[in-house]
This record gives structure tokens, C-alpha cells and sequence, in this order.
């Protein structure tokens, strides 16, 4: 009787589950690896399916003979207890045996630890630098030197907030993708600028944290084109979650193609620093860098926010007050809090517009700041 | 039999009552000395601190039910999950542990009390202060550190005065831990009664001597991580500061090499209670104790040489991967030997499945489960893919609540009837193992998916393709939460009972506290000491 209780129960409990999962969204349910799209990713899963059929195969042995004992040696139903508590021989073998499983395992694995850490003789290199809470990507050495930008979360914050749907790639779309070409060695060079990060491509087999401070390498050879994410993997503090890392795979001609736009469109949005601009469109253009960077903190009010230490901004007399001193706080960052420094991720338009914005926004009034003085600024 | 000892012992302790029996009370517990009532306060404490841990674990869930933020800023939910972690791993399995110590080992080993006893207490009273400074990062500007448990520098320097808490009640715990081990090694070593030599010890008392020592070895060293992280954030050194000489890495070394041992502490003990409740329900002696306590000495050992195998990542030379990677292999083999023994105590026996044992028997599927994907995550390439993801998770709450957790929970219900001296309800003690079996699977099985897919832990949102398996694991935590008040709600009724118990309700049971003290057990036991021959 109970035990048909509790059989009809579960079935009801699974049925109400399978129920929830279908009305959860159109998305297929997620429960394994990603496809892998490199040979190491590839490798990576087959290392895993080995050693999970080993296991397996070894639990479902042990677990018989407890289920077996459970079931035949019952003292409900007569069994008499013997008394034997040690046998060498069986000891000895369920020492040895498992060594020498994994020393089975052990061995092909090594060969994929050498082969993962072999950096040398890249087809392109890119430098990664973790931020809070976004991703700076310097095309380094290959086809595509000299480009440089910061990729962010690009999805809208009503998204996030319930206010709007969400959309196909939620949490995995960025502004900025990197773009690789398809077949060729990548050496991506990993650091960060403030707390530890990690990037990650599951469908490439590539993770590295991200270490304030050191450089560290990995690299990926993609198999084929497509549009690959991941996201940061290291609690880094408030936005985390929000970091994602979006790489397209192209084929050499479209890299080409794209490595020549890019260079072109960031050198005609290279802004001149000597030229005098006009209040409203600096207050224009810094309210778009605050609203990608300063307002994870500071809040879209300029209120800040206590819990990570970003003062209120409105009514502030220091962002109000003589500019060399909020210049020199988005130069060069606060020490041990989460403002950074922002010397090499702005240009000094884009710094002199924020700070322009911020001090003519809220309710605060003071006057404007040039590129010119920024650049003045700088050491 | 024993029946000659007891009614000695029995004798003897009216006696003893005569004189100096305990003040009434709350200073009754202020000041207390025994150890049994030392035991009693750490269990209830423990169980406050894991009732605080459940609910942030709830509140955690509760936010991961769907895409999106809807409860908790992204800031409040890592501090949830830091503190959680925090107060799980110190405030409620680490003092369980020292709870059954306190209570079991004198009994265990023939001795009347620890060895020091207002030691005990003081080891006992940082504990409540502690927890304080937990709970009250909360209220801080800024509010608890929200780091992960494991607090790593340099995000640790970007937190308010929450964190300067919370290093001070690790600081506390720490104290709290080496004073109670310094206890238990001594009481240990010097306390036994005669005849009671090392190899005799039932097996619980050997693996807490064995947990004691890595205690003492350990703790230091996390005061040492935590201590520098303070200075850094404060007196302008940089250990953890490229910019100064420092590494941020050098951070985690320190911290793993407590780490690792951290997991053997907490699980060590609970393989000793699973070595005592099992040979009892099995009706027949433990399989292979010679190998069980040399099996035990190479884990406390090879745990010193495995710490960086939670850090694959960092980017350490090959060398360095290829070395932890073999020596966590390598580890899984005394592991493996313990559970062969359990196994092979249970063939051929006698076997019943009261609470005790369906606990065990839970425990040593499920721990064993954990322990493969522990070695699934040895092998380096593997881990790198699911390092910080939800696999890992998974991995780990196997071993701390299938593991440690349902060890505590057999140790509870095999020995209280002895230390109420009344008979917990035995249906309603399976009911809890059967909700706490299915709620915890439902938790915790499908995130091994989720880790696989690619889902990173310590998010307060994520992508649609996560949603099915988050939905479940949610409810799963409701249903667990609240099956923990029934065994809150059996504990009571235990306490309150007046059906007594006998003086060995287990029939296999042949420890010390079973054969030669009566039930409940006096509050003095073994003024004299008893002879084991």
C-alpha cells in the first residue's frame, strides 16, 4: 500500500515538473557540454566520457553488491550475521586494482595537459584584459595588429529587470564580438586591470583566469565558423554575472575583410583631442559612456550605491568642484575600491565628456571640461 | 556482561551527584564543564547556524527560480552565498562534529570527561561570538562580504567593514577549532582507560584524532590568509598586490592548502560515525579496521599534497598540473578502500534499516557519487572546462550534505536514545530520510547538468537554455528546507517523550556507551575507570 502511495505521488510530482519545463521556454534543456568546436574541445570530451564510463561501470559493481546485501542478507528474512572481518587477499586487491585503473586514466590524459599548455607559434595573438565589469580585447600580433576595443553586455537592462522579454541570446551578446579567423592558431594572453576574472569559451575548450597583474596564455584553434559565448567565470564582484564573451569564428577572407573595417571605422572614431567642443554634445556623448561604464555603480540616479563604496555623484562637491580633481580620478582610479583606472580604456574626448555630463546633470551645475585639459592631465 | 560495571558505575555516580551537581539554569550553561553538556550546546548551536545557512541557501534558490533579477540585487545575492558557505562549512558542520567529540569520545574511550575541561567550555563560548560578527556583517555599510566563501584577495580589498567582521570571526572559529583539537588529541591520547589501547579504539575516536591533528595543522594557516588579506586592506602591505610586489595568487595557494584538509576535516569525522553505524545495523564487525585506520592516516596525509588541484586555472607551469593531478588520483584510492570495507561490513550480515542506517546507507551512495566526480574534476583538462560552473557545485554539496550532513543525521538518530534517554520516532525518522534523500537529489543531481552546459556558479542570473534545470533545483531547496523542521520537530518530541530506552536499543551496538553505561547516561560517567579486555 505505501509503497504504491509513494510511486503515484512521484509520478504526479514529475508529471507537474515535465509540465514546468515545457512551459518554461522555447529553449532546448541544456545538459551537456556544448558541441565542441576545436580539437581540444573535443579531446576535453572524450577524456570526460571515458573516465565517466569507467566510473560507471565501477559504481554500478559496488553499489550491486550493497543493493544485493540490502535485498538477500535482511534480517527480516532469516539471515544469520557471520562473523569474518578482514581478508588480505581481497584487500590487497581493492588496493591495487584501482591504482592501476587510474593510472590508465592518468596516462592519455597527461598527453592532452602538454598539448593544452603548448602556446608556441601562434597565427594571431590577442591580449585580454578583464574589467569591472566588461572585456578589453588588443588585437596584438597576426592579421588585425593595432586593433584594440572594450566588449560589453549588450543586453538592455529591461530585459534583465522583467520589464521587456527576453531575448534569444540573453546574458550571451555583447557589443563589441571578437572576431577570429577559422582554422588558425589563437594565443590569447590574459590579464586583468582590478580583481580576478576568467575567460571562458566552453565550445573551444578554453579557460584562464584573469590575474591582476601577470600575464597568462591559452589557445584555441576553431574548427569551424560560427558564433561562440561564454562568460566570465571568477566572481568579480557585483556585475559577474553580467560579463559575458562573445567570439565569431570567421572564414580568412571575411577576417580579412573585417580586420580592414575595423581598423578603418576606429581610426575615423579616433577623436581629435584638440578640438573644442561644445557643452551640449559633450553632455550628450558622456551620458553614453556613463551609461555603459559609471552607472553599474553610481547608479543611473548619480545616488551611487553604499554597498560597493560609489559615492552619490549628484550634489557632490568634489565632482562640482576644481576639474583637475575628477580629471584625475578617472585618470588614474581610487586605490582599493572599484573605480578604476579609466587612462586606458577612454580616450580623453570620452573622459571629458563623462565628466562634463556629470557635472551638469542631477541637478549639479559647473562648468565643462575639454579633451585638451584631459590630455594635459595625463602622465 | 556488563551488567556488574553498570550497577557499579551507577552506584557511584548517586554519589557524585550528592556533591556537586551543575548550577541551575542558564549559568548551568555558562558555566558548565561537562562535556555532555559542552556536546549539547555545540549540536543546538550547530543546528541554529544551519537553520541561518538553509534559509540564505532558500533565498539564493528563491532568486534563481527564473531568468532575471527579481528579488535580490546582484550585490545582496553574493553576500548570500558567501555567507552561506561560511556559515555551513564553520557555524554548522565543522562544530556538529565537535558536538558528537564532545558527547561520544569520553564514552567512547572509558574516560569521566575532556581532558580539559574549561578549555571546552571556552572552545564552546567564541562560538556565539563569532556567528555574531557573521550575522552582524550583514548591518554593516555595505553589508556582508560578498566574495565567495573562499574570499579571494584582491576583491577582498574592494569590501566594507563587513569583511573586517568577518575575518575576525574566522579568526574566532579558528581558536574555537585548535583549542577544542588540542582537546581531543590529549583527551585522546592520555584519557584512555585501561586495556583501551590505540588499535582498539572504536573507529569514530580514530578519525577524530586524526581530524584534530589536521585541525591544529590547518586553521593557522587560514588565520594567516585572512590576516594578511586585513592587513592589506588596511595597513598598505601588498601580499595580494601585483602593483607592490604581492600575487594574487599567492593568496589562493595559502588558502587551498587549509582548504583541502578543510574537507577531510569535515568529512573525517562523519566517516567515523558511519564506521560505528553500520557494523551495528549489519550485526557483525567492521570489515578491515586496521585498513580502515590506515586508509584514514594516508587521506589526513595526501591532503597536504592535493591543494592546487582547485586551481587548475590560474595558469600553473604543466609540471604543476601533471604533480597535483597524479596526487589527487591518487587519493581516491584509500577513499575507495573505506568505502570496499563499509560494503563489505554490510555483506553477509544481519541487516535492518532503521534510521541510523538508512542515513548511512544514503551516505555511502550518494558520498561515493561525489567522490567520482571528485575524480572526474581531478583530471585536469575536464576541470578546466568545469571549473567555477555548477558541476563543481554539485560535486562538492554530495560531499558536504550527502556526505558529512547525512552522517551528522545517522550519528543523531543512533545516539539519541542514549543521550535523551527516550526512543525518537522511528516513523518519522524515515520519513525525514526519504524527504531529505529526494528533496536533496532534486537539488543537486540536475546541476551536474547545468555545470556541464556550461552554467557558472556565484550568478545571480542566467541565460533561458539553464532554466528547466534551475526550476527544479529550487524547488527541490523549498522542499528540502522544510523537511528539515520535521527533524527539528522529532528531536523535540525525543526530548519530550516518556517512553524510555533501553540501556542498547542496538542490537549490533558494542561500544563502551552502549555496553557499560546506562540509559540515559548519567550526568558523571566513568568515575572509575572500567577495564576492556
Amino acid at each position: 500500500m505505501k509503497v504504491s502511495k509513494l510511486i503515484s505521488a512521484l509520478a504526479a510530482l514529475s508529471t507537474g515538473l515535465l509540465a514546468l519545463s515545457a512551459s518554461g521556454s522555447a529553449h532546448a534543456i541544456a545538459w551537456y557540454f556544448q558541441t565542441p568546436a576545436s580539437k581540444m574541445a573535443a579531446e576535453i570530451d572524450w577524456l570526460h566520457q571515458v573516465v565517466m564510463w569507467i566510473i560507471l561501470v565501477i559504481f554500478v559493481g559496488v553499489f550491486g553488491f550493497m543493493f544485493y546485501a540490502c535485498w538477500a542478507h535482511r534480517r527480516s528474512v532469516g539471515h544469520k550475521a557471520e562473523q569474518f572481518h578482514e581478508n588480505t587477499t581481497v584487500e590487497i586487491l581493492w588496493t591495487v586494482i584501482p591504482a592501476l585503473i587510474l593510472i590508465m586514466i592518468a596516462w592519455p590524459v597527461t598527453k592532452v595537459v602538454i598539448a593544452q599548455k603548448d602556446t608556441s607559434a601562434p597565427d594571431l595573438t590577442i591580449k585580454v584584459t578583464g574589467y569591472q565589469w566588461k572585456w578589453g580585447y588588443d588585437y596584438l600580433k597576426g592579421e588585425g595588429e593595432g586593433i584594440s576595443f572594450v566588449s560589453t553586455l549588450a543586453t538592455p537592462r529591461e530585459q534583465i529587470e522583467g520589464k521587456e522579454p527576453k531575448g534569444e541570446h540573453y546574458l550571451l551578446e555583447v557589443d563589441n564580438e571578437v572576431v577570429v579567423p577559422v582554422g588558425k592558431k589563437v594565443r590569447i594572453i590574459v590579464t586583468a586591470a582590478d580583481v580576478i576574472h576568467a575567460w571562458w569559451i566552453p565550445a573551444l575548450g578554453a579557460k584562464q583566469d584573469a590575474i591582476p597583474g601577470f600575464l597568462r596564455d591559452i589557445w584555441f584553434r576553431a574548427e569551424n565558423t560560427g558564433t561562440f559565448r561564454g562568460q566570465c567565470v571568477e566572481l568579480c564582484g557585483k556585475e559577474h554575472g553580467f560579463m559575458p564573451i562573445v567570439v565569431r569564428v570567421v572564414s580568412s577572407d571575411d577576417y580579412s575583410k573585417w580586420a580592414g573595417e575595423k581598423k578603418k571605422a576606429l581610426a575615423a572614431a579616433a577623436d581629435d583631442p584638440n578640438k573644442q567642443w561644445d557643452v551640449k554634445e559633450l553632455i550628450a556623448r558622456g551620458e553614453k559612456v556613463y551609461a555603459g561604464i559609471c552607472v553599474a555603480c553610481h547608479q543611473a540616479t548619480g545616488q551611487g550605491s553604499p554597498a560597493l563604496k560609489a559615492p552619490a555623484l549628484a550634489g557632490n562637491k568634489f565632482v562640482v568642484g576644481a576639474e583637475q580633481g575628477p580629471i584625475d580620478t578617472v585618470l588614474n582610479g581610487r586605490p582599493n575600491t572599484a573605480m578604476q583606472a579609466f587612462k586606458q580604456q577612454l580616450s580623453d574626448t570620452e573622459i571629458a565628456a563623462v565628466i562634463t555630463y556629470a557635472r551638469n546633470t542631477w541637478g549639479n551645475k559647473a562648468s565643462d571640461v575639454q579633451p585638451a585639459e584631459v590630455k594635459a592631465r595625463r602622465k | 556482561m556488563s551488567a556488574v560495571v553498570h550497577d557499579h558505575g551507577h552506584a557511584h555516580d548517586d554519589h557524585g551527584h550528592g556533591h556537586h551537581g551543575p548550577y541551575g539554569g542558564i549559568m548551568r550553561w555558562i558555566t558548565t564543564t561537562n562535556h555532555k553538556d559542552i556536546g549539547t550546546m555545540y549540536l543546538w548551536f550547530s543546528f541554529v547556524m544551519f537553520s541561518i545557512g538553509g534559509l540564505m541557501a532558500v533565498g539564493i534558490r528563491l532568486e534563481l527560480f527564473s531568468p532575471g533579477l527579481q528579488f535580490l540585487d546582484p550585490d545582496r545575492f553574493n553576500q548570500l552565498t558567501t555567507m552561506h558557505g561560511l556559515i555551513m562549512v564553520f557555524g554548522a558542520i565543522m562544530p556538529v562534529f565537535v558536538g558528537f567529540a564532545n558527547w561520544q569520545i569520553p564514552m567512547m574511550i572509558g574516560a569521566p570527561d575532556m581532558a580539559f575541561a574549561r578549555l571546552n567550555n571556552w572552545s564552546f563560548w567564541l562560538l556565539p561570538f563569532a556567528a555574531t560578527l557573521l550575522v552582524l556583517s550583514f548591518f554593516m555599510p555595505g553589508g556582508a562580504p560578498g566574495v565567495g566563501w573562499t574570499m579571494y584577495a584582491p576583491l577582498t580589498v574592494q569590501m566594507g567593514i563587513g569583511m573586517d567582521l568577518t575575518i575576525f570571526a574566522v579568526h574566532l572559529l579558528g581558536m574555537s577549532s585548535i583549542l577544542g583539537s588540542i582537546n581531543i588529541i590529549t583527551t585522546i591520547l592520555n584519557m584512555r582507560a585501561p586495556g583501551m589501547t590505540l588499535m582498539r579504539m572504536p573507529l569514530f575516536v580514530w578519525t577524530w584524532l586524526i581530524t584534530a591533528y589536521l585541525l591544529v595543522a590547518a586553521m593557522p594557516v587560514l588565520a594567516g590568509a585572512v590576516t594578511m588579506t586585513l592587513t592589506d586592506r588596511h595597513f598598505g602591505t601588498t601580499f595580494f598586490n601585483a602593483a607592490g610586489g604581492g600575487d594574487p595568487v599567492l593568496y589562493q595557494h595559502i588558502f587551498w592548502f587549509f582548504g583541502h584538509p578543510e574537507v577531510y576535516i569535515i568529512a573525517l569525522p562523519g566517516f567515523g560515525v558511519i564506521s560505528q553505524v553500520i557494523p551495528a545495523f549489519s550485526r557483525k564487525p567492521l570489515f578491515g579496521y586496521a585498513s580502515m585506520v590506515y586508509a584514514t592516516s594516508a587521506i589526513a596525509i595526501i591532503s597536504f599534497i592535493v591543494w592546487a588541484h582547485h586551481m587548475y586555472t590560474v595558469g600553473m607551469p604543466v609540471t604543476g598540473q601533471l604533480f597535483f593531478m597524479y596526487a589527487t588520483m591518487i587519493i581516491a584510492v584509500p577513499t575507495g578502500v573505506k568505502v570496499f570495507n563499509w560494503v563489505a561490513t554490510m555483506w553477509k550480515g544481519s541487516l535492518t534499516f532503521e534510521t541510523p542506517m538508512l542515513f548511512a546507507c544514503g551516505f555511502l551512495f550518494m558520498f561515493t557519487l561525489g567522490g567520482f566526480t571528485g575524480l572526474v574534476l581531478s583530471v585536469v583538462p575536464v576541470d578546466i572546462q568545469m571549473h567555477d560552473t555548477y558541476y563543481v557545485v554539485a560535486h562538492f554539496h554530495y560531499v558536504m550534505v550527502a556526505g558529512a550532513l547525512f552522517a551528522a543525521f545517522a550519528g543523531v538518530y543512533f545516539w539519541l536514545p542514549k543521550w535523551t534517554g527516550h526512543m525518537y520516532n522511528e516513523t518519522l525518522g524515515k520519513w525525514h530520510f526519504w524527504l531529505t534523500l529526494i528533496f536533496f537529489n532534486m537539488i543537486f543531481f540536475v546541476q551536474h547538468f547545468l555545470g556541464l552546459a556550461g552554467m557558472p556558479r556565484r550568478i545571480p542570473d542566467y541565460p533561458l537554455m539553464f532554466e528547466t534545470w534551475n526550476k527544479i533545483s529550487s524547488l527541490g531547496a523549498f522542499g528540502m528546507g522544510l523537511a528539515q523542521l520535521l527533524f527539528l520537530y522529532i528531536v523535540i518530541q525525543t526530548i519530550r517523550s516518556r517512553v524510555p530506552a533501553p540501556q542498547k536499543p542496538w542490537e549490533g551496538a558494542d561500544s563502551l556507551e552502549w555496553t557499560h553505561l546506562p540509559t540515559p547516561v548519567p550526568y558523571h560517567t566513568f568515575e572509575v575507570q572500567p577495564v576492556i579486555k
